[in-house]
């Protein structure tokens, strides 16, 4: 396997840390004048998202990552794995987990494209576009004329997902929302 | 701006009457510090780290208080406050010990960044502790400077493991006679009361290679040249190089060594 020193460190290198795959954040070469050079690197966790600090002696090891992303489109679920289809025209399905997909289920609308992270071709993480249009399957009935700014309420999307949205939106209607944010951005 | 700050320095020297020198640049030996690397060229020979044992073997020979300015070169340094070319100021003071030499080194950081006032910190003040695996300390030493936060710092009192080419201090030997200056967390300066036992210079050098050694690097010949003009005497004096480019990079507020070089890194 492939591994990368501390020199090679670059933004977006993905290594193995501590058993989990994780991406490069920073590296800052760190060296007193007449002491031990060092590596102060942040990382974050692919797996769970987190960012690492770990400090190395200069020249330390790292083995290669072999992690891919990937754009796929969703497709459905079973109950028990989430299914996504590669977008490059093989056709090629994986399935992820419940687990790779929690933090993103809200927004997860059969025939978008999400963005997959793929460790040794198994699914860890799965990110959705900056926004993505989805249908109110239920809220309170529309207050037709009220386009005032700050009333809102709740609606309940396709998906599942709940969020705070303006009076005047029905059922049905089709919304914009930021999933980075979790929020209603406008009717679509 | 880096030609007004160059001529700043030539002008501070001029009027205390230090003579600007020009040693070579690349040489026949490498230093031996364990935490230095040097860059070989084809023939053999080095790029100098510093100019400090040319320097020296000028002061033994008979010149005058000097100074050199002009680029150095360490392998394997890049980096956000590293470069593996840069420019190093070095100067020695004949008859001043490392608290003179301080006070030089202060007035001159003012003329260049503005007066401020400079603290003074010992190495226990900043890691806590004088003893301890070496990795161990330069790696909390590194992490406190980076908590200092902003102002000027002297730190002195460095573990006599750490002396490089300091004297030990003649009433507490546990410490060298050594001093860096630290402004807004990046290390500027690093000064000594210069050692000038060749005895125990060959002693210091042979440790390094020792060291060297056991982690399996290369540890280049011991440079007798410097060894011999020590022999026959270095006049009491003190020493330190400054680095120009991290000058310029607070004197123009730039976070980066590649701010205030035109060719940093792999550009050049």
């Amino acid at each position: 396997m492939a591994s990368y020193s501390t020199n090679e460190f670059r933004s977006g290198l993905k290594v193995l840390l501590e058993g989990d795959p994780c991406s490069i954040l920073e590296n800052e070469f760190v060296k007193p004048g007449k002491g031990q050079a060092f590596n102060r690197v942040k990382f974050r966790n692919l797996k769970t998202g987190r960012v690492w600090e770990r400090t190395f002696k200069s020249g330390l090891r790292l083995e290669a990552a072999d992690v891919l992303e990937i754009d796929m489109e969703y497709l459905y679920t079973d109950g028990e794995f989430w299914h996504f289809m590669k977008t490059d025209g093989s056709f090629e399905q994986i399935a992820a987990a419940e687990a790779t997909v929690v933090d993103v289920k809200n927004w997860l609308k059969e025939q978008e494209v999400f963005e997959v992270t793929l460790w040794n071709d198994t699914p860890i993480s799965v990110t959705p576009p900056n926004f993505v249009e989805l249908e109110v399957a239920e809220t309170d009935p529309g207050l037709k004329g009220d386009t005032a700014q700050g009333a809102t309420k709740p609606a309940t999307l396709s998906t599942g997902a709940t969020i705070k949205v303006p009076l005047f939106v029905n059922i049905g209607d089709v919304l914009r929302i930021d999933t980075r944010k979790g929020e209603y951005v406008s009717r679509a | 701006m880096r030609a007004r700050l160059l001529r700043t320095v030539r002008e501070f020297f001029a009027d205390r009457e230090v003579l600007e020198v020009q040693t070579a640049t690349l040489a026949a030996h490498a230093v031996t510090d364990t935490s230095i690397e040097s860059l070989r060229v084809a023939d053999g020979a080095f790029l100098q780290t510093s100019p400090e044992y040319q320097l020296k073997r000028l002061l033994a020979a008979g010149a005058p208080s000097i100074y050199q300015m002009g680029p150095v070169f360490r392998a394997g340094e890049a980096g956000r406050l590293h470069n593996p070319e840069f420019t190093l100021l070095e100067w020695y003071r004949l008859g001043f010990d490392e608290v003179m030499l301080m006070a030089e080194v202060a007035e001159l950081v003012d003329l260049v960044l503005g007066p401020q006032p400079v603290r003074i910190l010992t190495y226990r003040e900043l890691v806590g502790t004088l003893t301890g695996d070496r990795d161990v300390l330069d790696l909390a030493c590194a992490d406190a400077l980076a908590k200092l936060g902003g102002g000027r710092v002297f730190v002195t009192g460095y573990p006599a493991e750490q002396a490089a080419l300091a004297r030990l201090d003649s009433t507490n030997p546990a410490v060298a006679a050594r001093f860096e200056l630290v402004v807004d967390g990046v290390e500027i300066a690093n000064g000594y009361h210069e050692l000038g036992d060749a005895a125990e210079l060959r002693h210091r050098f042979l440790d390094d290679c020792a060291v060297r050694l056991r982690r399996g690097h290369f540890c280049p010949e011991i440079d007798e040249r410097f060894l011999a003009a020590m022999e026959a005497g270095l006049p009491d004096c003190a020493g330190v190089a400054l680095g120009i480019d991290r000058l310029l990079m607070l004197k123009m507020g730039a976070s980066s060594l590649a701010d205030v070089m035109p060719f940093p890194g792999d550009s050049a």
